[in-house]
């Protein structure tokens, strides 16, 4: 069980996303998983061994660490890829969801379902549209809310992104005001920055593909509601619910649909 | 043998699963396993090590440790996740013993196998109280062997050999304190998802009961 695990979970929701959606996938694998467990979890792995203060006192080393770091960087890009990771499943539950009662509907013999086989049911690619764009929308509404609450609590513990070299210490068993000096502060501030960068990026193609999202909910209404307007003596809901599966079934099914009347 | 062994044997108790179970295996994936294996383990890897007490006298410090880890949180939230797990298997294997039997007698005696009735609902519902059983008895443990579910920046050791009472250090307990709290919120968030679980199968297959003597009748 490893970052692997993730990412066979989340490759499973990349059939389904936006365009964005699967930038913001790449990055996430690419520059942030990736940079964490190959090069970020090696700088950090001997902070506490290389932390360094200037006394003999027998646990003043051990206390200062723990009030300067009470949670490592590491440890908490960890916890901020998970949180940010995670919402994504839930649009991975809904498709799983439409997905199983599209095999009840076909099981049963439902005329209503056109699919040939299960297996056509099982690689079918859904369009957000309905009830998955709800699920969507506030997967990368959490996204969004994770990401900036991470970049924040990090702003907060640690007095900004820079790494110093040294720091004054003066909690008790340590006698005095103690010089600690912390192991590769520059490779660490690198390593911060690039973690922030990369955030960033993330938050900003998360608000794209709201913004994305939204014009297009509203492209569609306006259409509809111009569609109802020109032509009065359509069987509104209908008619756009059958507009919606055909879009729907466009792409895998090869049957033509059985008519509604 | 790791914790990929787990993994795929909770994405094989996945199929046979409610919604709920489904979001259950979710929650102990992702928030448990996960950030055992990426985060956890790493924090408690140098914890004997890292252990300083202000003595020099040998073996105190051992000692002392001993004393006061009698199991490494870490440990025992391996035993947790793996404990928490298992009762799963008891599902798995009914239905494995269901599909032998259709096998054996060559015809179809269950609607489906893997569908949440009769005996197997049973057994469903026995893995759900046991697995609850799991999670209470280890938060219990937790709580009673650490004394809450705080760590100290130091400890007073005064155990033989050290001569007095000693003044021991034990390394990142902040970040320890967070990460176990971070196991009792993800542990209480299995157990509310296993009694919800439960209540829903219990509701569903009572209401279930009584439509059938309805029609019945």
């Amino acid at each position: 069980m490893d970052w692997g695990s993730l990412q066979t979970i989340l490759g499973g929701v990349n059939k389904h996303s936006t365009s964005i959606g699967k930038i913001w996938l790449t990055v996430l694998f690419i520059f942030r998983i990736m940079i964490l467990v190959v090069a970020a979890e090696r700088v950090w792995g001997d902070e506490q061994d290389d932390f360094i203060c200037n006394t003999l006192q027998p646990g003043c080393k051990n206390v200062c660490y723990d009030h300067f770091f009470p949670i490592s960087h590491i440890r908490l890009w960890a916890l901020q890829l998970i949180f940010v990771s995670t919402p994504a499943l839930l649009v991975a539950m809904h498709v799983a969801y439409r997905r199983h009662e599209k095999k009840r509907q076909f099981r049963k013999g439902d005329q209503k379902c056109e699919y040939k086989d299960i297996e056509e049911i099982r690689s079918q690619r859904f369009h957000i549209e309905g009830a998955l764009w709800w699920t969507y929308t506030c997967s990368i509404f959490f996204r969004l809310v994770f990401e900036a609450v991470f970049m924040y609590a990090f702003y907060f513990m640690y007095d900004g992104f820079r790494m110093p070299r040294l720091m004054k210490c003066s909690a008790w068993p340590c006698p005095n005001t103690v010089d600690c000096f912390v192991s590769r502060p520059t490779e660490k501030t690198v390593f911060t920055i690039f973690m922030i960068a990369v955030s960033s990026i993330c938050i900003l193609l998360n608000v794209a593909e709201l913004c994305y999202l939204l014009t297009k909910f509203f492209l569609r209404r306006s259409k509809k509601a111009g569609n109802q307007k020109h032509h009065p003596n359509h069987e509104n809901k209908e008619e756009t619910k059958q507009n919606e599966m055909n879009e729907l079934i466009s792409d895998s099914c090869q049957n033509t649909v059985i008519g509604f009347t | 043998m790791s914790w990929a062994f787990l993994r795929d044997l909770l994405s094989g108790v996945n199929r046979y699963s409610t919604g709920i179970g489904r979001i259950w295996v979710a929650v102990v994936f992702i928030f448990r396993l996960l950030v055992y294996v990426a985060a956890a383990e790493s924090i408690w890897k140098y914890e004997h090590d890292e252990f300083e007490c202000n003595i020099k006298q040998p073996g105190c410090e051992n000692v002392c440790f001993d004393h006061f880890f009698p199991v490494s949180h870490v440990r025992l939230w391996a035993l947790q996740l793996i404990m928490v797990s298992t009762p799963s298997l008891l599902v798995v294997f009914h239905v494995a013993y269901r599909e032998n039997r259709e096998k054996q007698h060559h015809q179809k005696l269950y609607k489906s196998p893997g569908e949440i009735d009769g005996g197997l609902l049973c057994t469903y519902l026995i893995s759900l109280i046991l697995k609850t059983g799991f999670e209470v008895v280890f938060l219990i443990l937790f709580y009673k062997l650490y004394n809450g579910f705080r760590v100290p920046r130091l400890v007073k050791c005064d155990v033989r050999p050290c001569p007095n009472t000693v003044d021991c250090y034990i390394s990142k307990p902040t970040e320890k304190m967070i990460f176990l709290h971070f196991l009792v919120a993800t542990s209480c968030l299995c157990i509310v998802l296993n009694l919800s679980e439960l209540s829903y199968l219990i509701c569903k297959y009572s209401t279930k009961c009584d439509l059938k003597r309805y029609t019945e009748n």
